[in-house]
């Protein structure tokens, strides 16, 4: 992608190289459908083809045929992949969405999954029976019917966006770290509302959660028939969702693309380097924080209305502040105000929290059963046997929030990738 | 209304309780933000650390039997020692590794980074414990000296360890605010919070300085692990979050950086939660528990924050540039 990098392979070579590594990777995980190193060799594979300096059309070709039909070939092979692919497509959008507040307006927001929980109660309420409790049946029968889900990710962008306004109106004028106190109270607050709304009127049915909430309509069924093909319902929603949150992730990708490079995203950029000198130029400060705010809440909205409908359950546990720090980690691992940064980053850590985690927890309860040991000079030799049941590598996400954010922090503020401005004053 | 007037006493020495140990842990925010201007987010863990800490200590005490045969004062103070050391250290190291190298940088760095820091801590402490206790829900042992309940009136008891807790906590205010106000030490605290450069140039090391302000912070805030653990008993590694923030929200309510502020923000909060808690459901019919004395309090955070962020006995604070 930069003009001024020296490479040492030329075009046609490069082409040749990503095909390779696409093809391969895939009959790897083709081959081994359990291999954690397979599929993630695979995901190395699309970096690369990210990296790779060949012709743009040639690169959008190879996107689509990787992401649109080799991941889902492999998605029903072993069906998790696919799982995955959503979870990081969903992380993906909210990341992109944060990375707005955060990134291009520099506004600190610790309570950013209240409005993916706006989202997600705004579809589980209307979408289940929910709705019933507060509203006759006798007015409406709830649930709403499957064609709504299309309606209701239109409306959690708006209802989501208008909450983000009537949280900025107050807070906009309070200074960075201030800011970010108070969003996180505000999380906090909605997490506790969420928790406790079953009484006096039950709106949210409390810790209990809401089930079974409607799915999407299958409404290319008779088509799927028509062409004589035939698949278990579990694995037809997988691919549904699956190609739902690709298209959503796709337009919050362009959405972001277009404002960041249209002069909202120049005046962002300013309120988030200047204040002052912002001011003085004439960017109207309040409008553009809220503007803000209302873009990066309403991405969150829509993905949780989808959240809500691929779970078919959800409770206030899913959204907690420690949800709120892994986006904001995923935005800071990739790079703040880089949008191929945020995805990156937001893969990593997804697939680090879903695969390496869960397979290390794995590996050790394996080793535990085996008799193996290691022995260390000095100290004597220790039999994982003797490893405490307790101790399990999956749950130790905010060990991997905090290192990140620690250590990003520290030795590369900018991210992974960082946005190209950054790269471009700085002269790298 | 009977049962207003009756339970007013034990909700008031509750109230008082919490307040005190509220206070405690605003002054590891509130110092910090006066000498850095920067919220110490990590504080919450490093009060956790601290009643980790006591619970251990009580916990082989225990397991020695030595804990009926200690007198309960000098065993109050054992456990005080241990995890106001613990804290102290903790903070300091904290200091050093994640917020020293970043000084320089933009405000939303350092706060960034100790938000790291905390996720790091919680689960280090839960890491920690699983190994050690195959356990990280860990409860302080009764102490039957502690549990006593002292009766008031005929029909009012207050339970001594909240008593033991409100005295520890005076007992150490009064200490920190001599050490602040009468000591060498504690003016060049002082003087660098107000002007890093001038301090220096009057031959204060800096530095140093402001590793003390985060080594009495965290002692601070490890006395009042200490006293939360003998309080409510259970504590978890993810304990700290909540106190935290009420903390933090005491020493915003008194003024960031005011170290009378905090004390006066800490009892403040306490008191009006504990209210809040008791008196809310009986006031409503029951429409709304006690669930909501957390919404409370950050109701309060984002008021005081939005009308009169200088707090109650705070001085504007200005902006650095």
């Amino acid at each position: 992608m930069d003009g001024d990098r020296t490479w040492f392979l030329r075009p046609s070579t490069q082409t040749v190289v990503v095909t390779v590594a696409l093809l391969l990777s895939s009959l790897l995980v083709y081959a081994f459908p359990r291999s954690l190193p397979a599929f993630l060799l695979f995901q190395a594979s699309l970096l690369i083809l990210y990296h790779a300096r060949i012709a743009r059309p040639l690169k959008i070709g190879f996107a689509a045929s990787a992401l649109g039909l080799l991941l889902p070939i492999l998605g029903s092979i072993n069906g998790y992949y696919l799982e995955v692919a959503i979870q990081v497509g969903i992380f993906v959008a909210l990341a992109l969405g944060l990375n707005i507040v955060v990134g291009l307006a520099g506004l600190l927001d610790l309570g950013y999954v209240a409005f993916f929980a706006v989202g997600a109660y705004l579809w589980a309420i209307f979408g289940s029976r929910q709705a019933n409790q507060f509203i006759s049946a006798s007015l409406i029968q709830f649930p709403l019917a499957p064609e709504w889900f299309f309606v209701f990710l239109l409306l959690g962008v708006v209802v989501a966006a208008v909450t983000g306004v009537l949280l900025g109106l107050p807070v906009l004028r309070l200074r960075g770290d201030y800011l970010a106190i108070v969003t996180l109270g505000f999380g906090e607050v909605v997490r506790v509302l969420v928790n406790n709304l079953d009484k006096p009127i039950n709106f949210t049915n409390g810790p209990i959660g809401i089930t079974p909430i409607q799915r999407p309509p299958l409404f290319f069924l008779p088509v799927l028939e028509a062409l004589g093909i035939r698949a278990s319902p579990a694995a037809l929603y997988a691919l549904y969702f699956y190609f739902l949150v690709l298209l959503i992730v796709l337009v919050v990708t362009l959405v972001t693309q277009r404002l960041h490079h249209s002069h909202i995203g120049r005046a962002w950029e300013a309120i988030r380097e200047d204040e002052m000198a912002a001011m003085a130029m004439g960017v109207p400060l309040v409008r553009m924080k809220l503007l803000a705010f209302a873009a990066g809440a309403s991405f969150a909205g829509t993905m949780g209305v989808l959240f809500s409908a691929k779970q078919l359950y959800i409770n206030p546990e899913s959204f907690t502040f420690m949800e709120s720090i892994g986006v904001l980690a995923m935005v800071i691992l990739g790079g703040m105000g880089s949008i191929p940064g945020v995805v990156l980053g937001a893969t990593v850590v997804t697939v680090l929290n879903l695969q390496v985690l869960k397979e290390l927890s794995i590996w050790l309860n394996t080793l535990r059963h085996t008799e193996a040991a290691i022995s260390i000079p000095l100290i004597g030799s220790f039999s994982f046997s003797q490893l405490p049941p307790q101790f399990e590598p999956a749950k130790y996400e905010r060990m991997i929030f905090g290192i990140i954010l620690v250590l990003m922090m520290i030795f590369r503020p900018q991210g992974m990738i960082p946005p190209r401005r950054w790269r471009r004053t700085r002269g790298e | 209304m009977d049962i207003l007037i009756a339970i007013f006493p034990q909700v008031l020495v509750d109230g008082i309780a919490l307040g005190f140990m509220y206070a405690l842990i605003a002054l590891g925010y509130t110092m910090v933000y006066g000498v850095l201007t920067f919220i110490n987010f990590a504080h919450s863990e490093i009060f956790v650390a601290g009643a980790f800490v006591g619970v251990e200590v009580l916990l082989t005490l225990q397991a020695w039997g030595l804990l009926q045969d200690l007198h309960p004062v000098l065993l109050l103070l054992l456990v005080l020692l241990a995890g106001m050391t613990m804290s102290g250290v903790l903070a300091l190291a904290v200091e050093r590794v994640a917020y020293r190298p970043l000084r320089a940088a933009p405000r939303l760095v350092p706060l960034i980074s100790a938000i790291g820091v905390s996720f790091f801590l919680q689960d280090l402490i839960r890491f920690g414990e699983s190994l050690w206790r195959n356990a990280f829900y860990l409860t302080y042992p009764s102490i039957p000296f502690f549990d006593q309940r002292i009766q008031l009136t005929a029909l009012v008891d207050v339970p001594l360890k909240s008593l033991v807790v409100i005295v520890a906590a005076i007992v150490m205010l009064v200490g920190l605010n001599l050490l602040v106000h009468r000591t060498k030490i504690g003016t060049a605290i002082r003087a660098v919070a107000e002007d890093q450069a001038t301090a220096s140039l009057m031959g204060i090391d800096v530095d140093r300085m402001i590793a003390l302000t985060f080594l009495i912070g965290g002692a601070m805030g490890g006395a009042a692990g200490v006293l939360f653990g003998i309080q409510y008993s259970l504590i978890t590694p993810y304990t700290g979050f909540i106190p935290g923030i009420k903390a933090f929200t005491a020493a915003v309510l008194g003024g960031i950086g005011n170290i009378p502020g905090a004390m006066v923000g800490g009892v403040v909060l306490g008191l009006l939660e504990a209210f809040a808690a008791s008196y809310l459901s009986l006031l409503t019919g029951g429409a709304f528990g006690a669930e909501y004395k957390d919404i409370f309090a950050f109701s309060i955070l984002i008021l005081i924050l939005i009308f009169r962020p200088q707090g109650l006995l705070g001085e504007v604070v200005r902006e650095r540039a």
